[in-house]
């Protein structure tokens, strides 16, 4: 399995790819610049408030920030939306957990308003308008949605962070019920080649048994045991020990 | 379970019931599987003469003859191998040549010689051996043998191996030797592991794989014609079949999960093997080909490793992980009268003695977080539970494999347990006469032939 021979390796590469898709997306993202709108209207025509809001940058992944500035004219008050009243000129540090439009409005004299909005794109949550297939694109989003679930030294039972590793990865199993995954069930390097092999074989089985318990149609998981003959790492290391214990999640292409 | 000196008494009554004998020299907490019932026959190996022939063709096969020879003789358990410094500086190359008492008197000092001559003959290569009583003139031969092979240094290793084995079936209580036998075993490079092939002494090591994954748990049929293994593709471990006779995989059925470590039953016509087939490790049975399927355990948990007694092919040890950390159990081959061996640790690889009255296996007694035991190959008979520890301070050591007569014990150490450092070592079966067969690295899970 190339995943699992090149797990580190896929891994940084993945991250790789995701800031340059995120620098190309927030420079070609022609659809979301700011939008301007003055209501030509009746009345004071000279005192219609402006209103402009940037969003930088424009497509992040979970967990990452972006900066919201904002600038009115003629106004007398301004609100955005999720965010609420604020000063009529401002900048604001948000970490959106998925994508978001900030729609600004500003009013004026007489009852005039303003309007204008930002998008932010938000990567991860959703994986929105990307078919499953086998490109690049796909294996960022899996591999973003999913989570490994560690366990103890010589056991096969799900830890409550593996519950939660488990919760993160059924979610976006549910969410796209064609993609489906091989469990990958590996152990430290300590103890004997073949225990470990029935051993990595029930810690995936016991990642997959907690995905169908959370709603996976257990005929989209199949389950391999790597034992101790696919090391995530070599060190002789209380840490690296415990990374090389784990259930691991890849696409079954 | 500890060893206490009440042990060596009754390894004392073993040794009569069982053919067993406590070493004069070393504690209590020794055993000899084997044959040996007392001293040692001391026996010298003349370098053989070189008859007939061009000498430098001849030379490389005469030295690889000698060498092979003396060091059967000196593996074999049961002798007292005299050193070639304390041989007479002669050749004989025919019973005429040999005068017995240079051979029977100090420093020499032997009971038996074995002597002889290598020669090219009509293309051929003749070699010519006999064993003879230097103490007994009246009537000194034991054994003459002629053997006629092809002229190169491998016929001459495996002349010497026959003959070795000749001299020690005559002088070893009337069981065969081992000189011929084979070790299977797995063979780490590139990223992949192959199973490998070689002469019980490490010599003519080669590949018999080719798959370019990775291959585990070689086990070699009972008749010597057939090697299953389990091999790692995209689909999981599959159990292989691979023909020594056609050099080739032949067919044999999965089931669908985790496949792996399979074991001959002595008739070769039963394989037990781990199977994870219904979301749960469990020893299962089939026949050689895949049918006839059977699951034997039924546990939560790792069970894996089975091994079938060799001796009455109606019991499996194999390694459960039911109760916590892996430990040996034995039951009956239909999965009845569930009997475990051991008393905690981290126990694992099960071997069951040709004489099925022991089991080898790797135990670590104090396996846990920070803890430092050691693992080490441990025996245990299996009617009395009693266990010696057969190696130490060598690193981590697993897999152990007894050899056909029972006399010695094949096993993988790494210094760091790491397979990619892990080598080949063998000693007598009560740990003595230790040494390292294989080098280079990525050489583990021994596999004894049956004979």
């Amino acid at each position: 399995m190339k995943f699992a021979s090149h797990l580190a390796r896929t891994r940084v590469m993945a991250l790789t790819a995701a800031a340059i898709v995120a620098v190309l997306a927030s420079g070609c993202h022609k659809n979301s610049k700011p939008n301007y709108t003055a209501p030509e209207g009746a009345g004071t025509a000279n005192t219609a408030p402006t209103a402009v809001i940037t969003a930088d940058p424009q497509t992040i992944n979970v967990g990452q920030s972006v900066v919201i500035n904002w600038r009115t004219t003629n106004a007398t008050s301004a609100t955005i939306d999720g965010i609420g009243s604020v000063n009529l000129n401002g900048t604001q540090t948000v970490s959106p957990t998925q994508s978001v439009v900030f729609h600004l409005v500003a009013k004026g004299d007489g009852g005039a308003t303003a309007e204008a909005s930002a998008k932010v794109t938000v990567l991860v949550p959703e994986a929105p308008n990307v078919p499953n297939g086998s490109d690049l694109t796909d294996d960022r989003v899996f591999y973003a949605n999913v989570a490994d679930v560690f366990f103890d030294y010589d056991s096969y039972e799900v830890r409550p962070d593996g519950k939660s590793a488990i919760d993160k990865t059924a979610a976006f199993l549910n969410a796209h019920p064609t993609v489906k995954v091989v469990i990958g069930g590996y152990c430290d390097d300590r103890g004997s080649a073949e225990y470990n092999l029935a051993l990595g074989e029930n810690r995936a089985n016991a990642a997959k048994n907690a995905l169908v318990s959370a709603g996976v149609a257990a005929s989209r998981l199949r389950v391999i045991s790597y034992g101790k003959e696919k090391q995530f790492c070599s060190e002789e290391t209380d840490a690296c020990w415990q990374q090389n214990r784990r259930a691991q999640f890849t696409p079954d292409k | 379970m500890r060893p206490t000196a009440t042990l060596k008494t009754t390894l004392c009554t073993l040794a009569a019931v069982l053919s067993l004998a406590t070493l004069p020299t070393q504690a209590q907490d020794w055993i000899r599987a084997g044959t040996d019932t007392g001293a040692r026959i001391r026996i010298a190996a003349a370098d053989f003469k070189p008859t007939n022939g061009d000498p430098g063709q001849l030379a490389q096969m005469k030295q690889v003859f000698d060498t092979t020879l003396s060091t059967d003789l000196g593996n074999a358990g049961i002798f007292d191998l005299v050193s070639k410094s304390m041989q007479p500086n002669v050749m004989p190359g025919s019973p005429q040549e040999i005068n017995l008492t240079q051979w029977a008197t100090l420093p020499t000092n032997a009971s038996m010689v074995a002597f002889g001559s290598v020669g090219l003959e009509g293309g051929s290569l003749v070699i010519r051996g006999w064993l003879f009583d230097a103490k007994n003139t009246q009537t000194a031969q034991v054994l003459g043998k002629q053997y006629t092979d092809t002229p190169t240094v491998e016929s001459a290793r495996i002349i010497a191996h026959k003959f070795a084995d000749e001299i020690i079936l005559r002088l070893g209580a009337g069981v065969p030797g081992i000189a011929e036998s084979h070790v299977y075993f797995v063979h780490a490079q590139h990223g992949t592991k192959e199973i490998w092939e070689m002469d019980y002494d490490g010599q003519n090591a080669h590949p018999l794989t080719h798959l370019g994954q990775i291959s585990l748990s070689p086990r070699i049929s009972p008749d010597g014609s057939r090697l299953a293994f389990t091999t790692l593709d995209n689909h999981g471990w599959t159990i292989r079949m691979y023909s020594l006779l056609l050099g080739r995989l032949v067919a044999y059925a999965n089931m669908s999960g985790t496949n792996m470590s399979p074991a001959w039953a002595p008739d070769g016509n039963q394989l037990a093997f781990s199977s994870s087939a219904t979301g749960d490790p469990e020893i299962w049975v089939s026949d050689n080909s895949g049918g006839g399927r059977r699951r034997v355990t039924n546990s939560r948990g790792p069970d894996t490793s089975p091994v079938w007694n060799p001796r009455s092919g109606a019991q499996i040890a194999w390694i459960s992980g039911r109760s916590g950390l892996p430990q040996l159990y034995i039951m009956d081959a239909d999965g009845t009268n569930i009997s475990r061996l051991t008393d905690g640790g981290y126990a694992t690889s099960p071997s069951w003695s040709p004489n099925g009255q022991f089991i080898a296996f790797a135990w670590n007694r104090k396996y846990g977080p920070g803890a430092p035991g050691g693992t080490d190959i441990y025996v245990m008979e299996i009617a009395s539970r009693r266990w010696i520890q057969l190696t130490h301070d060598i690193g981590v050591c697993d897999f152990p494999t007894w050899s056909p007569d029972g006399r010695h014990i094949t096993f993988q150490a790494s210094p760091d347990g790491r397979d990619l450092h892990g080598e080949l070592w063998t000693m007598l079966a009560d740990g003595t006469d230790r040494k390292k067969i294989t080098s280079g690295g990525g050489n583990t899970m021994p596999n004894w032939s049956w004979h």
